[in-house]
Order: C-alpha cells, then structure tokens, then sequence
C-alpha cells in the first residue's frame, strides 16, 4: 500500500462520504445552537457585569474567570458523566451545546465588556443629559457602537466553538469527527478522517478569512 | 412650581472634592428664568465642574441642586429632571452611529414619547433653525466641527429645556469655527432661552451675558454685570484674570 492508497483512498472516501455528511450537518448544528446561545447568554452576563447590582456584579466576575479557566474537555465530561450521578442526564446533543455555551457566554461576555468599555465617556454623558433611561441608552446608543468593535473578536470566538464542536465525539455525539473515525474503523483506512479534515476546513477557512476583512476594514475606518 | 421669587436654577452650599482636593467650596448661586449666566475663570478653577454639577454628570459631597423646584437626586426623577435640562459639551459628544437628524430626533423619540415622524419633524425644524437643515442625513463624521457642534445644540434643544448648559462649547474648534457656533447661541439668548455658558469668549461673554461669575480656584471670587466686571472689576484677583487674558 501505498501513501495515495492510505490517506487518499478515494474509493473509501466516496463509501465514508455520507457519513462524513451527516457528521457535518451535526457539527454545524452544535456549533449554530452553542454560538447563538453562548452569544445571547454572554451579552447578558457582560451587562450583568458591568451595571448588575453589586452581588450580582461579583458573581458575574467569578463565573467569567471560573469558565474562562476550566478547560472545555473536563467541563463536558463533568457535564455528561457526573450529572447523572445527581439525577440530571442529559442527552450527548443538549451536554455538548450547554458546555459549549457556559464557555462561550464567559468568552462572549470579555468581549462586550472590552467593547462597551472602549466607548468613550462622553457618549454615555450626552445620553444621560438627554434623560435616556438604562435601556435606551444600550438599545441607541452604546450597544450598536459597541457591537462594530467587537465583531473580529466576536467572530473568532464563534471560530472557537465551532471548532470545540469536535469534542462532542468523546460523549458518543456522531459529529463530524466522531463520524470519520467511525468510517476509518469500518474501512480499516484514515482516508475519512482526512476528508473530516478537509471539511472542517472547508467550513472555517472562509470565516478566519472573514476575522481578517473585518478587522481590516475596522482599522480602516477608526483611522 | 416656579414662582416668581424662586430661581430656575438654585444651588444651595455645594461642595465637591477629589479625596483631599476641594474642587468647589461651598457655592450658592440662583439663576433665573431667561437669564444668561456667563462663568469665566482660569482652567482648574472649578467651572465646569460647576456645571456638571446641575445636570448630576458630577456627583457632589455636600449641598443642593434644584432645578425648578425639582431636586437634582439619584433616583428615579434623575433622568426626568436631566431632560429638562440640556447639555453642550466640548467634545460635541454626538452619537457617531446616528445621523445629524436622528441624533436630535433621539431624545424626543424616547424620552417625550414622540412618534418617529413628530420626533423627526421637530429634528428638521431644530437643524434648520442652526442652519443646518442640508447636512441632516450626514453622519457626524462627515460635518465639520462646527456644524457637529450646532448639531448638539439643536439636540438639547430638543427637549425644549427649561435651561441649556453649556461646557466650553468652542474650545474644541478651529478658529475659524467659532463665530458660527457663537451666532447660534447669541440668537437663543436674545430668543430668552435659560443659558449657563462655560467659555474663554470674553467678546461673547460681553455681548450676550446678563451676568458674569468669576471662579477661581472652586469659589466664585466676583459676579456682576458684564459692563461693569470687564471694566471696573471689584476684586484684585478678577482684576489679574483679565489683566493676563488681555495681553
């Protein structure tokens, strides 16, 4: 056998090629349900932060450092192995989006705050003078300025989840990952696991691209 | 609620400090309806401090603020007094994400409860009214600093104020840019709009002012009428201020 014949068998790939699929369709589904959750629960979290009553401010704090800090990997396998033991079983699918989005809304929430927190005073001084109440404040004036500063990080944090999607194969989620090894056992070749590969870059190549024309375009118009 | 013996504005024993720094020394001050109070002074002195005071962008230590009878407190009453209550700043400070017509248009739209279009109709009538009724669908950072500061003017307006403060509102422009702003504002008081203007202007101060308050480090040292402080100032420090600003 030869190094074609091993990694780019192509008769095995087309045989992997609808699992591969279904494992994609999976992984992009995690990644959607964790990146929309994770964004939503981190704007909260960072307005918690920043304007929460005083209690509430330092447990925002400590959940921010705690989540930032427990590597995903443990998380999940807290989440799906440990659980149980207190009567909380959740499926591979719900224990890999809710770890995915307690990570990401941590990550999400840094983001806003550093985004909020970059505005100058002067805008939150003209909204007060107007007599803007909290809300309005946020929904006209400093979220949709905070939001053109915070979409480079924003999306390379999105990046991220996608990507931790692949440790949904550890707790038996049939993702993209999980798919191929299954495929290169059936075949008793890695040719799939090469095409799993490709795919995830085919699927996030165009979004690090993206990272980089926003964060170009951002430069160019705070110059 | 304001009667004729009470002032618009009244402050009452105001005392701020910075840790060990007293940045104003018990001020009292009544300022009335229809009155142009012009507060001159070298920089440190205390007088934009002053001003932010009124509208509670500075919190303070000791004493009282009310405008209109109202307390200016933290609270729920806060934001209702604040939008009886304009603000100019040396920054400009427009939202740089909303147009010139949607800046002015914000303030009615969300806190009088305006419809869009009311609220969009008076923003025309106020940028037209500083002269600005062409540049009302360009963002603030394709006006030049000038027109950007007419612009806010006619955002605090549009709150229909009972008062407009103004922090050092030319200090930010060319010079070139000035005349323009300070038409603006001599055309409001002569209109008998309620006006508190921080400014280094003395020829503005001159023309426009019905009272000028002299500050010098956190306590009004002098105040009187223009003719008389700019040319027979009573106090020796006034007397050096002017001196200085002459030469």
């Amino acid at each position: 056998m030869n190094l074609i014949d091993t990694f780019f068998n192509w008769t095995v790939l087309q045989g992997a090629l609808p699992m591969l699929m279904k494992g994609l369709v999976t992984t992009i589904l995690l990644g959607v349900v964790s990146i929309f959750l994770g964004l939503a629960s981190g704007l909260l979290m960072a307005l918690l932060r920043l304007y929460g009553p005083l209690p509430l401010r330092a447990v925002a704090r400590v959940y921010i450092d705690v989540f930032r800090s427990i590597p995903i990997l443990v998380l999940l396998v807290l989440v799906y192995y440990a659980l149980p033991f207190v009567g909380v079983r959740l499926s591979s699918f719900a224990s890999t989006v809710l770890t995915l989005s307690l990570v990401s809304c941590a990550y999400t929430a840094e983001i806003f705050r550093a985004g909020i927190q970059a505005l100058p005073r002067g805008q939150f001084e003209a909204a007060e003078a107007i007599g803007l109440n909290f809300f309005c404040t946020m929904r006209d004036v400093v979220l949709p300025q905070a939001f053109r500063i915070v979409v480079p990080p924003l999306t390379s944090n999105c990046i991220n989840v996608l990507k931790d999607t692949a440790l949904a194969s550890v707790v038996a989620m049939p993702d993209l990952l999980k798919q191929a090894t299954q495929a290169q056992a059936l075949a008793a070749n890695p040719t799939p696991l090469i095409g799993a590969a490709l795919l995830y870059l085919l699927l996030l190549l165009p979004l690090v691209r993206l990272v980089g024309y926003f964060e170009a375009r951002h430069r160019a118009s705070s110059r | 609620m304001n009667t004729s013996n009470t002032a618009l504005i009244q402050i009452r024993n105001l005392q701020k400090r910075y840790g060990e720094f007293t940045a104003l020394h018990d001020i009292n001050l009544d300022i009335a309806e229809g009155e142009v109070v012009v507060v001159l002074g070298p920089s440190g002195s205390g007088k934009s401090t002053l001003i932010r005071c009124i509208n509670l962008l500075e919190d303070y230590q000791q004493g009282e603020v009310r405008v209109d009878g109202q307390a200016v407190v933290r609270g729920k009453s806060l934001a209702l007094v604040r939008a009886e209550v304009g603000m100019v700043f040396q920054s400009f400070n427009l939202f740089p994400h909303l147009t010139a017509l949607r800046n002015v248009a914000l303030g009615p739209l969300r806190v009088r409860g305006m419809s869009r279009r009311q609220a969009d109709e008076r923003a025309a009538g106020l940028l037209a009214k500083v002269g600005l009724a062409e540049h009302a669908h360009k963002l603030p950072s394709q006006l030049s600093g000038g027109q950007q500061q007419r612009v806010a003017i006619a955002r605090a307006l549009a709150m229909e104020p009972k008062v407009l403060l103004f922090d050092e509102p030319t200090s930010a422009l060319d010079p070139e840019m000035v005349g323009e702003v300070l038409d603006v504002m001599q055309s409001l008081a002569r209109s008998g709009v309620t006006m508190v203007i921080v400014t280094h202007e003395m020829g503005f101060a001159r023309r426009v002012a019905d009272r000028v308050i002299f500050m010098e480090s956190g306590r009004v040292v002098e105040q009187g009428r223009p003719e008389e402080f700019f040319t027979a100032p009573r106090e020796a420090r006034t007397k050096a201020f002017l001196q200085a600003i002459h030469h």
